[in-house]
C-alpha cells in the first residue's frame, strides 16, 4: 500500500555505527493499519454516498438521498431511542459505578487486589454468559418473580423481561466494569494531601470532594462516559435479547440494513453518523482533560 | 447507638458486587439442575455436561473460538509490540495520525466496525470464514497490546539501552537483552486483554464469519434467541472456573515474580 508516503527521517540513525533500523518495527503496524483500518473507513464513507439498486449491489453515483432518508420519521426514532438508551445506560453507570470506584480506590491494598480480582471474573468471562444469567432471572416464572411473589412484594408475576427496563439493566450491567475501573483508575492516582489541605483550611468535607476529588477524578468519570456512551450506541444483542423485538437501536437498525435490507449504503451513511458523533465525543474529552488516552481503559 | 462494624462503602462494595454476581450464579446452579427449563429446581445432576462432551457443534465452536482467540492475539502481540517500539524511536509527520488510526478499532462501536468489515471483505472478495475473521479480530486486538506496551516502554529507563549500546551490543542484542524482557509483562497484559475481548465478541464475527464457520459466542448467541438448553449453562460454568483459575494463577505468578504492590 501507500506505506512509503511517509518516508522516515532516520531519527539518531549511525548514532553509535551501523544504521539504526528500528523504524522498521512500525511497518507491520502501519501497512495493516493503512490496509484494514484505512482502507475499510474510506471505503464505508464512499459507499454511504453511493446509489442502492435492487438486490445486494450499489451503484457509485453521488448522491446524498442515504443522508435524507434519515430524516424519515422510523429512523429519526430509532436515533432518539438508541441515544436515550444510551444516556440512561451512562447516568445510571454514573451513579453507581462512580461511588464504586472511589470507594474501591480508598480501600487498602489487600482488598483492592480482591476486588479487582471480583470485577475481573465476570468482565473476563463472557458476556453474552452474563446476560443470559438475566435472562433467566426476569422470565415471567423466573427467580426473581417467585422471590418477589413468595415475599408478597408483588401478586402477580412481573413482566420485566421483553421491555425496555430489562434492556437498561443488561446495558448497564454489561458496561458498568468499564467505569469502575476508569474512575477506579484516577481515583487511585489521585494526591490526598489536597483533600487533607482543604480539610484544615476549613472546607466541609461536601465542598473539599466537590473542588479537589471531583475535579482531580473527572477525567476517569468522562473516561467511564465514553467508555460506556459509545459501545452502547452498537450493543443491538442486547436490545435484542432482553428486549425482543420492541426496541430498535441504530445498531440493530446498521445490522439490519447491512443483511436482510441488503441496503449497503444506507448502513454506510447510518454508521458514518455514528462514528462522527463518536468521534465528537472523543474530541470533547480531548478538549476537557486534556490527555489524548482515556482513563482506565487498560486497566 | 452500638459501634458499626460495617461502614457505608464497605456495605456498597458488598451489595453492588453482590448483584453483579447474580446473574452468574442462577447460571451455574442451573447447570446442575435436572429439569430443563431453568425456573424450578428438580434435583442435582451432571447430565447436562454429559450432553455438552457430546454435542459435537458447541465443542467445535468452543475449538475455533480459542484457535481465533489465540491467532487473532499472536498477531496482535507482534504488530502491537513492534509498532509500538518503533513509534516511540520515529518522529515521522504521520505518526500523530496513524496512532489515532491504529487505535480506531477500539474506539468506536463494535457494530461499525463489523459492518465495514463486511463491505470491505466482500469488495475484496476474501473468503468469508477464517482469513476474515482473524483479520477483523487481529484489528480490535492490536490497539490493546499497542496501548499497553506504548505506556510501558514510558516508564522504562533508557539509559540502560544506551549503556548496552554503548559497551557494543548491537541493537538486535539491545533489544533482546534489555528492552524485551522489561516490556513482556505489558505485552502479556495485553495477549490477556486481547484474548478475552476476541473470545467474546458477538457484534464484529457476526458479520465476517460467514455460512460455515461459528464461534463460540455467536453459537450461543443464536441458542439464546431460539431456545437455551442447559448445556450452555454447564459450557459457562466451565469457562467460569477457567477464568478463575486463570487469574489465580497469574496473580500467584507474579507474587512470587516479586510484582506485589
Amino acid at each position: 500500500m501507500s506505506g512509503n508516503a511517509a518516508v522516515p527521517a532516520l531519527p539518531g540513525a549511525g548514532k553509535r555505527g551501523g544504521r539504526d533500523r528500528r523504524w522498521l518495527c512500525v511497518v507491520p503496524l502501519y501497512v495493516f493499519t493503512l490496509l484494514f483500518v484505512l482502507g475499510p473507513a474510506l471505503y464505508m464513507v464512499a459507499i454511504s454516498f453511493a446509489k442502492n439498486t435492487a438486490g445486494t449491489g450499489f451503484r457509485w453515483a453521488f448522491t446524498l438521498d442515504n443522508f435524507a432518508k434519515m430524516r424519515d420519521g422510523v429512523y429519526v426514532n430509532c436515533f432518539r431511542e438508541s441515544f436515550r438508551l444510551a444516556l440512561s445506560t451512562t447516568a445510571l453507570n454514573v451513579l453507581i459505578g462512580y461511588p464504586y470506584g472511589y470507594f474501591m480506590g480508598r480501600l487498602g491494598a489487600r482488598w483492592k487486589r480482591i476486588m479487582m480480582f471480583l470485577i475481573m471474573v465476570p468482565f473476563l468471562t463472557s458476556s453474552l454468559i452474563r446476560l443470559y444469567g438475566w435472562l433467566i432471572l426476569l422470565q415471567a416464572k423466573g427467580v426473581l418473580n417467585k422471590l418477589l411473589l413468595a415475599l408478597g412484594v408483588i401478586d402477580e408475576p412481573l413482566k420485566i423481561l421483553y421491555s425496555y427496563p430489562a434492556v437498561l439493566i443488561g446495558m448497564v450491567y454489561a458496561l458498568l466494569p468499564f467505569m469502575i475501573l476508569a474512575v477506579y483508575t484516577s481515583v487511585e492516582k489521585m494526591d490526598w494531601t489536597l483533600v487533607e489541605a482543604a480539610r484544615d483550611l476549613g472546607a466541609t468535607r461536601a465542598k473539599a470532594f466537590a473542588t479537589i476529588t471531583l475535579r482531580l477524578t473527572l477525567p476517569g468519570l468522562m473516561s467511564g462516559v465514553i467508555l460506556t456512551f459509545v459501545p452502547s450506541m452498537g450493543l443491538f444483542f442486547i436490545a435484542d435479547l432482553l428486549g425482543g423485538n420492541k426496541i430498535v437501536l441504530v445498531g440493530s437498525l446498521i445490522q439490519d440494513q447491512m443483511t436482510r435490507g441488503a441496503n449497503q449504503p444506507f448502513a454506510a451513511a447510518l454508521a458514518l453518523v455514528l462514528a462522527l458523533m463518536t468521534t465528537l465525543m472523543l474530541w470533547l474529552y480531548r478538549k476537557v482533560t486534556h490527555t489524548s488516552e482515556l482513563e482506565g481503559m487498560l486497566l | 447507638m452500638k459501634k458499626r462494624r460495617f461502614s457505608f462503602p464497605a456495605l456498597y462494595l458488598a451489595l453492588v458486587t453482590l448483584i453483579t454476581y447474580l446473574p452468574i450464579a442462577v447460571v451455574v446452579i442451573f447447570s446442575f439442575n435436572e429439569a430443563k427449563l431453568p425456573v424450578a429446581w428438580k434435583g442435582f445432576s451432571l447430565r447436562w455436561y454429559e450432553t455438552l462432551l457430546r454435542d459435537t457443534a458447541l465443542m467445535e465452536a468452543l475449538r475455533n473460538s480459542i484457535l481465533l482467540g489465540l491467532a487473532s492475539c499472536a498477531f496482535a502481540a507482534v504488530i502491537g509490540t513492534l509498532g509500538a517500539i518503533g513509534m516511540a524511536r520515529v518522529h515521522f509527520k504521520s505518526k500523530g495520525m496513524m496512532e489515532y488510526l491504529s487505535t480506531l478499532p477500539i474506539m468506536l462501536p463494535e457494530i461499525i466496525l463489523g459492518m465495514v468489515f463486511m463491505a470491505f471483505f466482500s469488495l475484496l472478495r476474501l473468503p468469508f470464514g477464517w482469513p476474515t475473521l482473524i483479520i477483523a479480530h487481529t484489528s480490535f486486538c492490536i490497539p490493546y497490546v499497542y496501548l499497553m506496551v506504548k505506556a510501558r516502554l514510558v516508564g522504562i529507563d533508557k539509559s540502560i539501552e544506551e549503556a548496552a549500546r554503548d559497551l557494543g551490543a548491537s541493537p538486535a542484542r539491545a533489544f533482546f537483552d534489555i528492552t524485551l524482557p522489561l516490556i513482556l509483562p505489558a505485552v502479556a497484559s495485553g495477549c490477556i486483554l486481547s484474548f478475552a475481548m476476541s473470545f467474546d465478541d458477538v457484534v464484529i464475527s457476526i458479520f465476517v464469519t460467514g455460512a460455515t464457520l461459528s464461534t463460540l459466542p455467536i453459537k450461543v448467541y443464536t441458542q439464546m434467541r431460539t431456545g437455551v438448553t442447559p448445556e450452555i449453562n454447564a459450557l459457562c460454568t466451565i469457562l467460569l472456573t477457567a477464568v478463575i483459575a486463570a487469574m489465580l494463577l497469574s496473580s500467584a505468578l507474579r507474587r512470587r515474580g516479586g510484582h506485589r504492590e
